[in-house]
């Protein structure tokens, strides 16, 4: 029954609307709407979640005990945060690109939401089964580079700038990796379904089949999500928040926001493509898939936050060398050996 | 392709430059074609403001110098004077002054070690450092009644002995300091990505480092073996044993090491400071009102940013003619224009940072 809650509920609307007499085109544009909307408040809660999670995490890690005083066990904070930021005055600099400078709060919330409607969250929980998704959502993820550049091309700021900059280039030296990671997953199942590849993984996941291809992804995803020790967009003791210097209040709340729901999207999409998904491990049928899904993203967000409070910043030239020199070259013979381990068991027979 | 460079105003109000400190740097991309150091945004004119001050008030201005270390901020002040009136000092205010000097070089030297983590992106072991040195905040609290701004030592010895609780305390830090130290070396020191960022970057060649008059942790990380508590003991040093560490390469790397084993060795000295400390009186015979006699003197105390001279000349007043302080943070930032040029703005921060800058000393 709680396997089913969220898909249940669906079909109940479904019929609703259906014994209400709405067509079935309209029956259809609403649940759209109604299955996006969850969607939508299930990241901006999350990523409110996910500040206050990483600011206990924080805390631990560093000998403290993080936000207590505000609700119980400080859950508030992060409300309380949001709120006072609110209230906050926007404040305009000299010589920017209003409408860009403006635009780009609002726009870097976009690449997630389209990436999450993809995302299958559970057995038959997905809101659109697109069956070129990993396709899709490497192609979206990448959009918000550009607005990290567009960004800090208008705030009229060298540092803005710098860290603009910088975004593009650690984009393009860790998409490759990135790509090319997931392409032997790819190359095992066959297709680009989300769906389908969490039910390849029924016998083994794949993180025990591709390590390597793990390894260069989590790498390549720590540095999308612009997290230390890949953080040189916003490198705080360099160029003091990059991209979001003249961002404030609001403005500045939801490039903060946004980076929790990238950490998010790079955990789900390691918990799908290695970590088998919504699958749950040892025969443990018994808790809803979903329930398996979050445990797993959750895991992979926990060792985000490690990595972050345990690690300094790289410099950019090593991230180039590093990038360039040692994740490409690594993902590129991951795929030449599973092409070549492939090719072996077909012709043993298995 | 035509390129250009551009200029990046780092500072005065910048999260890496450990205060109001401001440098102008010419840079071709992200790398560094020149760097202007600018500083003086926190000047205060102590040493204008000592000439209109009794002997003794000019103390608490020296506090807020280094305010990190301001015990040995104090001591080469009290030592200027005293070697300008001939006082002779009892030797269990000379114990007494080394045990707190020590102490507030360890606390000093916790928050460069900290501090650089948190410049390099580790923003973790800025709290580790910053819990322990808590510890000797404590202690030097229990001394003098103040956590930063001591204001402990008078001309002539110290304002009050050791209390009792202060013995047990400082045995029990004592204990655990070598564990602080490792914990650090574990944390910052043996991280790969930390070694890469420091190793090799910002080097300090050795006759460099002596010509620009370089000294404390940022000359010794060159392999300049000058620590005036060896080289010219004062007060009681000569008495301890204790070795100077110091560098190979005089990178960045080399000056931060330097610091975490100098805690250790200070460790040492409190260790036989306490073993070795005699009864008698804690303050000489002074005059009231201290009245030097008309010339001037010079007194030299390694500090933990390095040679810390203070230079007093009176006119037979009650006031100081002239006070004029040496401060090595200032003079160790004299070649860093020269070091920074070539590196990108990520290792202006780490250069920067491995110096161990005070502003309030900077800027006086």
């Amino acid at each position: 029954m709680v396997e089913n809650i969220f898909v249940s509920i669906a079909a109940w609307l479904r019929g609703l609307l259906g014994g209400l007499g709405v067509p079935d085109l309209w029956n259809d544009v609403i649940l759209m709407v109604v299955k996006l909307l969850a969607i939508l408040v299930f990241i901006l809660v999350n990523a409110l979640w996910l500040v206050y999670m990483e600011r206990k995490v924080a805390g631990y890690i560093q000998s403290r005990l993080g936000p207590i005083h505000v609700g119980p066990k400080g859950l508030l904070q992060t409300a309380a945060d949001i709120g006072k930021l609110l209230g906050k005055e926007i404040i305009l600099p000299k010589n920017i690109d209003l409408v860009v400078f403006l635009l780009m709060p609002v726009l870097i919330f976009v690449p997630p939401l389209v990436i999450f409607a993809v995302i299958p969250f559970g057995k038959d929980m997905v809101a659109v089964d697109m069956n070129i998704g990993v396709f899709y959502l490497i192609a979206v993820a990448s959009l918000s580079t550009i607005i990290f550049w567009a960004a800090g091309w208008s705030s009229n700021n060298k540092y803005s700038l710098v860290g603009g900059m910088r975004s593009v280039a650690q984009m393009v030296s860790y998409e490759l990796p990135l790509v090319l990671a997931l392409l032997g997953v790819i190359m095992i199942t066959g297709t680009l379904n989300m769906n389908e590849i969490v039910n390849a993984q029924k016998n083994v996941w794949f993180i025990f089949t591709q390590p390597i291809a793990f390894l260069v992804y989590f790498i390549a995803g720590v540095s999308e999500t612009n997290r230390t020790p890949f953080d040189l967009v916003e490198g705080e003791s360099e160029i003091i928040a990059g991209p979001y210097t003249e961002y404030a209040g609001m403005g500045f709340a939801m490039f903060f926001l946004a980076e929790y729901a990238n950490v998010m999207i790079v955990s789900a999409m390691c918990t799908i493509m290695f970590l088998g998904g919504w699958l749950a491990p040892f025969g443990l049928d018994f808790v809803p898939s979903w329930l398996w899904f979050f445990l797993k993203m959750y895991l992979m967000i926990f060792i985000f936050m490690w990595i972050r409070w345990t690690y300094p910043r790289i410099r950019v030239d090593q991230l180039m060398a590093f990038g360039w020199k040692v994740l490409v070259p690594l993902s590129l013979a991951n795929i030449f050996v599973t092409g070549a381990g492939m090719y072996i068991f077909r012709a043993i027979g298995w | 392709m035509k390129t250009q460079t551009y200029y990046l105003n780092l500072g005065p109000q910048h999260p890496s430059t450990h205060g109001v400190f401001r440098i102008i740097l010419e840079l071709d991309g992200e790398t560094v074609v020149k760097a202007t150091p600018v500083p003086g945004y926190l000047h205060r004119g102590i040493e204008k403001l000592a000439e209109a001050r009794t002997y003794t008030q000019v103390i608490p201005y020296t506090d807020r110098m280094d305010y990190l270390a301001a015990m040995l901020m104090n001591w080469g002040y009290v030592k200027a004077v005293e070697d300008l009136m001939g006082v002779e000092v009892p030797e269990r205010a000379e114990y007494i002054r080394v045990i707190v000097g020590e102490l507030s070089r360890i606390a000093s030297h916790m928050i460069a070690t900290g501090a650089y983590g948190a410049d390099i992106g580790a923003l973790t072991a800025f709290t580790y450092t910053f819990r322990d040195r808590e510890y000797v905040l404590d202690l030097l609290e229990m001394v003098s009644g103040s956590r930063m701004t001591f204001s402990y030592f008078r001309v002539g010895g110290v304002a009050e002995d050791l209390p009792e609780e202060f013995y047990p305390a400082v045995k029990k830090f004592l204990a655990e300091l070598p564990g602080m130290c490792d914990e650090y070396d574990g944390l910052i020191t043996g991280n790969e990505i930390f070694q890469a960022r420091t190793k090799h970057v910002g080097i300090i060649p050795p006759e460099v480092g002596i010509n620009y008059s370089l000294s404390g942790p940022t000359l010794r990380g060159s392999g300049v073996n000058y620590d005036l508590r060896k080289v010219r003991p004062y007060s009681v040093y000569d008495r301890f044993d204790f070795d100077v560490p110091l560098g190979k390469n005089g990178d960045c790397f080399d000056r931060f090491r330097i610091r975490i084993e100098e805690m250790r060795q200070s460790g040492r000295i409190i260790q036989q400071a306490l073993e070795q400390m005699p009864d008698g009186p804690i303050q000489a015979k002074v005059p009231k009102v201290i009245k030097p006699p008309v010339g001037d003197a010079y007194a030299e105390i390694e500090s933990s940013k390095g040679v810390y001279g203070c230079y007093v000349v009176s006119d037979g007043s009650p006031k100081p003619y002239r006070v004029h302080f040496r401060r090595p943070s200032f003079i160790n930032l004299g070649y860093l224009g020269k070091l920074c040029e070539g590196w990108k703005i990520a290792d202006v921060v780490a250069i920067l940072g491995s110096i161990d800058i005070v502003l309030g000393e900077v800027d006086c």
